[in-house]
């Protein structure tokens, strides 16, 4: 079949599914443009004169992804991206279709790519700059575990093209990794502000051993996670200098934060809308891949400024006259920054928590059991928990120690999300914790009633 | 009013199906009964100690795991089986049943050594077992359905002197053919199912509790129900996910 029937027919495969309401047809005709030809990827990218940067990490793509996207608009670039969700390869296939028929032609490509999907993409694409976040324990019954992602994201970086730069997390000992002994361009990035430390490793750290030997690591300073002043009690290995280093990051409750940030090519400051501290990592990522691409620090600060939340990601919609902030938790990690970030509210805080086990969730709950949910209680003035495993997570709340009589469970997500806007205060904020899937649903619930977009527009 | 003392192994190689989860309702269901739990966390180098009355043994990666099996024969392996011989209780969960167990093989053909409490022998296999895995289970004479998630690449086969927790209703268990999942020599108790495994399952939580202040004490223990509805719901929950009903 030649180029341009395939084309046409993956384009028409999309049109039907958006027509069907099967969430925008973001993936299949990807999916359906891939059995037709197979190196349709490597062709379309061909067609992006300044190449693409793809972004890959367990948490943090779609948040960093949006604040790279507003430093290439700054820039006036022409950004060709894959909408949040859609992050396989057939959902960056799918873009690259869609892209094929812009016009103007986009001129980059800016690329969020699941990390289990990310050697194959990277093969295929042959990225200009890939930025590499942080690797937590996330969904073991879908990835196996987290050194055999890690394996296979080394053995990506050897076979990449020698002009791709890498842009590496100083502070996740397994990224920093990746740039050990290598000759091509790695930016590092990390924060650097000694006021941002942890007392202790969280229950929940991944990646306590060295790479390199096995040995455990020590830290000087933990900042979230794994992640911080590392270096190794045996070998030589340690965490490496941050070239892009965040030298003091203000938290600004649970509305966003201030960052300033050192670069090479000069200082970036500049308020972010995202609240927390893996959010001041998102956007020190987001400014390191920035100055990869040459963009000038006096453009990166007003761009990273300018940024609002992705969907779901520390959303704030009014629904009902009442306030509401969906900050996604689908894995310990993500979980546990999620309530520091809503522990920054001084006030009794409503949650409502919300549980799926479907294949984007990942079917094994038990993570929620690594999750620290425990310094919520003494700050809960109401919980309500909802979704395919709602039990679970009531379980999870009552073992920590809350009364039962204390946890409200609806297990249908529209019920719960009245029942638990209905109890809200007036003034007051409800936080809801949601995995992906039970996101997606609640969502469908805030776009019916206005109070959000479709995450379809969302790109 | 009792102390349950539980030696927990590992806590920091051997926990990556949520393991403290288990902890956690072992602590409280004796806590509402008036109880007290007393945690001793043994880790690489430190040595067991022997006046336990339950031993934890959770499930890690591939790295830790090994670094943990290096490390049980030189510090612990001796006392925990003596343990054992004492009336200890040992709950073994996915990793940890296959190192109570004599060892496993991975695909290399490199060798693994276990402490060998329980008669079962475990082979990697060329895929993981990964679900819902739902039993019906047996201890005392009394058959009940535990719930939970498998996912490991271990094949376990059980020797005479072992006999499985239970039969599969639903998933893999020990190795996918023969229909036994877990392992249970005497008070100890080697399982794949993990979820965490004592949330959703309050009859095997209050069995191990109970066998551990019987340990204790010395004496038969009855111990008071509690209000299980969420645990039960939950469990439900999980049996429906598995395509199992009622």
């Amino acid at each position: 079949m030649t180029r341009t029937a395939s084309l046409a027919i993956a384009r028409t495969v999309g049109r039907l599914s958006r027509r069907l309401g099967r969430g925008g047809g973001t993936s299949a005709p990807g999916k359906v443009l891939l059995r037709m030809r197979p190196g349709a990827i490597e062709e379309l990218a061909a067609g992006l004169p300044m190449g693409s940067l793809v972004i890959s990490a367990t948490n943090g793509k779609t948040t960093t992804a949006r604040l790279v996207a507003a430093c290439m608009g700054a820039e006036g670039w022409r950004v060709l991206g894959n909408p949040a969700g859609a992050n396989l390869l057939s959902g960056v296939a799918t873009a690259l279709l869609d892209g094929s028929a812009r016009r103007p032609r986009p001129q980059v490509g800016l690329f969020e790519v699941d990390e289990f999907a990310l050697p194959e993409v990277a093969r295929r694409l042959r990225p200009r700059v890939l930025v590499l976040m942080n690797l937590f324990r996330d969904q073991l019954d879908r990835y196996g575990e987290l050194e055999a992602i890690a394996d296979a994201w080394a053995a990506m970086v050897r076979d990449l093209p020698g002009d791709t730069v890498l842009v590496l997390n100083a502070d996740d000992p397994a990224v920093a990794e990746l740039g050990h002994g290598t000759t091509r361009r790695v930016v590092y990035f990390g924060i650097d502000d000694p006021s941002a430390a942890l007392p202790e490793l969280p229950h929940a750290a991944d990646s306590t051993r060295c790479r390199h030997c096995a040995a455990p690591l020590a830290y000087d300073r933990v900042v979230l996670g794994h992640m911080g002043d590392w270096h190794c009690t045996a070998c030589d290995r340690r965490r490496p200098a941050p070239d892009v280093r965040a030298t003091r990051v203000t938290l600004d409750g649970t509305t966003g934060l201030d960052l300033e940030i050192a670069t090479p090519d000069g200082p970036v400051s500049a308020p972010v809308a995202v609240p927390g501290m893996h959010n001041a990592y998102n956007a020190t990522a987001a400014a390191a891949a920035a100055i990869a691409l040459g963009i000038a620090p006096s453009r990166i600060g007003p761009a990273l400024a300018s940024a609002d939340a992705a969907f779901g990601r520390a959303e704030r919609v009014r629904v009902d006259g009442r306030e509401a902030v969906l900050l996604l938790a689908k894995n310990p990690a993500g979980a546990n920054v999620t309530v520091q970030t809503v522990l920054l509210d001084p006030d009794p805080l409503h949650l409502l928590v919300a549980l799926n086990d479907r294949t984007a969730d990942g079917h094994d709950v038990s993570w929620i059991w690594d999750v620290d949910y425990e310094p919520l209680l003494p700050r809960l003035e109401r919980l309500t928990v909802t979704g395919d495993r709602a039990y679970d997570m009531a379980l999870r709340f009552v073992y920590a120690g809350l009364d039962r009589e204390r946890v409200t469970v609806l297990e249908r997500p529209e019920a719960a999300l009245d029942a638990a806007l209905a109890a809200l205060p007036d003034g007051r904020t409800l936080y809801v914790l949601p995995t992906y899937t039970a996101m997606l649903g609640l969502r469908e619930v805030l776009v019916r009633r206005g109070a959000a977009e479709a995450f379809w527009h969302d790109s | 009013m009792a102390v349950l003392r539980v030696c927990h192994l590992y806590p920091g190689e051997l926990n990556i199906y949520a393991d403290r989860g288990n902890i956690a309702v072992l602590r409280r269901r004796l806590e509402w009964r008036g109880h007290t739990l007393a945690v001793t966390e043994a880790g690489i180098g430190d040595p067991i100690p022997a006046d336990h009355d339950l031993y934890y043994l959770g499930g890690g990666q591939d790295r830790d795991q090994l670094v943990v099996a290096r490390d049980l024969p030189a510090t612990k392996a001796d006392a925990l089986r003596s343990a054992m011989a004492d009336g200890a209780v040992l709950l073994a969960v996915c990793g940890g049943f296959q190192l109570a167990g004599h060892g496993y093989t991975a695909v290399d053909g490199s060798r693994m050594p276990g402490i060998g409490v329980l008669d079962a022998d475990t082979v990697a296999g060329p895929t993981r077992l990964i679900g819902d895995l739902v039993i019906e289970a047996e201890l005392e004479g009394e058959r009940r359905r535990v719930v939970g998630f498998e996912n490991h690449a271990g094949r376990t086969t059980l020797g005479p002197g072992s006999v499985p927790l239970g039969r599969v209703v639903s998933g893999h268990g020990n190795n996918g053919t023969d229909g036994g999942e877990g392992a249970v020599t005497g008070r100890a108790i080697g399982t794949y199912l993990h979820g965490p495994l004592l949330p959703k399952n309050p009859w095997l939580a209050d069995t191990v509790i109970r066998w551990g202040l019987e340990h204790a004490g010395g004496a038969a223990v009855t111990l008071d129900p509690l209000p299980d509805d969420l645990e039960e719901s939950a469990h439900a929950a999980a049996a429906a996910r598995a395509g199992v009903r009622r």
